[in-house]
């Protein structure tokens, strides 16, 4: 997208990618927004590498079973359930 | 009820009987969960989520007697900057009636603005307290990165964003804070406060006799003549309290905001990934191969920023393209968290405007969203480099609100709080 001007074939490609569907009209707004946005973005290039000299440190804890949400209130936002599981489209 | 469409959800919730906030009410903004109360985040896509258990600073609330008044409308998952983004509607600036509150959390600013609420919680992923903070001509305030728990918080970008508190004024704020902070084992990012005195109200003391303010020159570049007036005026009230400022530069800040929007949208493009419609959430109905069915359900969910931005997020980290944006945002990342150390170790607090400009019109800037994410050129820096940030009212321009902005040291909050109580 950003060595050329956004194309509406990349702005579908990724929102295929995204699992976003747009309609076209949509993807003529976005292949225009894109192309601004992304220009502003190529600003970075000016960006020195930076040492990142992080001072992080990983917490940890040990591993101890504890009570976790209810199936019954865990699939209560879902749209669709069956036997007591999430019910999803089909996998192609 | 007011018809500034302040809340998406109107619901009270009473908190314990005694507590440090015991009588106050409290608005909660619509990404932080409450069980039993439906969480929107502004989208369509949750219109009727109904958590099944409290954020952590929701149980916080709850144990210190504070009573919750209603979920607070907000842009789009925290998309914005003016509120509407908002599957709801938008909502009127209660000090400055027909533009807009600010956002993202402009329903929290507007309850305490309007005296819908005594105080109020909001996000800040890049500016999202301060900005409506300033736009609302009240007190807000994002947290140093660690400092609040994020447990509960329907995540956007989670490098990037706090919980923080809204008020009238600033030790109320600071109260609300006091409850808040604190580390929590269901967010491994959480600390100890580490406080010098015993707590954070305590901080606003108004006492600035020696404090050095530095003004990063950057961050006035640019900003609306009025706006930089009433920036001046503020700052020559701290100095005749016994203040002294110099002015500082801060040369990486001129790429903040595209770091800042690179890694957002990525983070963004990943965190929304979760919103397919099969555990919770609008689903469509859609039958038939599952992508299709889930880009269905995401089509009619979001609205058009959230979709700019996951279709962003995604093209910044996809192959060919990560090195180019997203690794480069993170080195822009670093030299603003080095900039804004070495300005620290001469200076106390910071100070800017918070937005460079006065609030909009309603209406006047959804066409072009990149206009809109320029303004948020001086919110966005301190978020790329974790640090904590007031926004308090400084007076007005055109008689709309102007707020100002003091940055402090990461976990400096009572520095800020000190500072910021001189100005009321």
């Amino acid at each position: 997208m950003s060595d050329d001007a956004v194309n509406p074939e990349e702005v579908r490609h990724v929102a295929e990618l995204a699992r976003v569907g747009l309609a076209d009209d949509e993807v003529d707004q976005f292949t225009r927004q894109f192309a601004d946005i992304l220009e502003y973005f190529e600003t970075l290039d000016e960006v020195p590498e930076v040492d990142r000299e992080a001072d992080l440190v990983n917490v940890m804890r040990p591993d101890e079973t504890r009570d976790s949400l209810d199936s019954e209130d865990a699939l209560r936002n879902a749209p669709e359930t069956e036997d007591g599981y999430f019910k999803g489209p089909n996998v192609s | 009820m007011s018809d500034a469409n302040i809340f998406i959800t109107e619901e009270s919730l009473a908190g314990d009987e005694d507590g440090p906030l015991a009588g106050r009410t409290v608005a909660v903004k619509d990404n932080i969960s409450t069980e039993g109360v439906r969480t929107t985040c502004g989208s369509e896509m949750l219109a009727e989520y109904v958590p099944p258990y409290d954020a952590t600073v929701v149980s916080r609330l709850k144990d210190a007697g504070a009573t919750i008044v209603g979920k607070a409308n907000m842009d789009e998952f925290g998309m914005g900057t003016t509120n509407e983004t908002s599957a709801f509607g938008p909502t009127d600036n209660p000090t400055a009636p027909g533009h807009v509150p600010g956002g993202s959390s402009g329903g929290s600013a507007a309850a305490v603005a309007a005296g819908e609420a005594d105080l109020a919680l909001g996000s800040d992923t890049g500016g999202s307290i301060r900005c409506p903070a300033a736009f609302c001509g009240v007190v807000g305030l994002k947290p140093t990165y660690g400092l609040v728990s994020r447990y509960g918080l329907v995540a956007y970008g989670n490098s990037l964003e706090q919980i923080g508190p809204f008020a009238n004024t600033v030790e109320d704020a600071a109260e609300l804070l006091d409850v808040i902070a604190g580390p929590d084992d269901r967010d491994a990012t959480t600390r100890d406060p580490q406080l010098e005195g015993d707590s954070y109200a305590d901080a606003a003391t108004g006492d600035v006799n020696g404090l050095r303010i530095g003004v990063p020159t950057e961050l006035l570049d640019g900003a609306d003549e009025g706006v930089v007036e009433a920036f001046w005026d503020a700052i020559a009230d701290l100095e005749e309290q016994g203040a002294e400022y110099h002015e500082v530069s801060l040369p990486s800040v001129e790429h903040a905001v595209e770091a800042y929007y690179v890694i957002a949208m990525s983070e963004a493009s990943s965190n929304l990934a979760r919103f397919d419609g099969v555990r919770y959430g609008n689903s469509g109905g859609y039958d038939g191969n599952w992508n299709e069915a889930f880009a269905r359900a995401r089509e009619e969910g979001f609205g058009d920023e959230v979709k700019r931005r996951i279709l962003l997020g995604t093209y910044a980290l996809s192959a060919g393209y990560h090195d180019k944006y997203y690794k480069k945002a993170q080195d822009a990342r670093a030299w603003v968290k080095q900039d804004f150390d070495e300005a620290l170790s001469e200076a106390d607090v910071l100070a800017s405007p918070t937005m460079p400009v006065p609030p909009f019109e309603l209406g006047e800037s959804l066409e072009d969203p990149l206009q809109m994410y320029l303004a948020d050129a001086n919110t966005v820096p301190v978020n790329l480099a974790d640090l904590p940030a007031i926004s308090v009212p400084a007076g007005e321009t055109d008689g709309l609100p102007v707020g100002l902005q003091l940055i402090g040291p990461a976990f400096g909050e009572e520095e800020i709080i000190r500072a910021a109580s001189a100005l009321e």
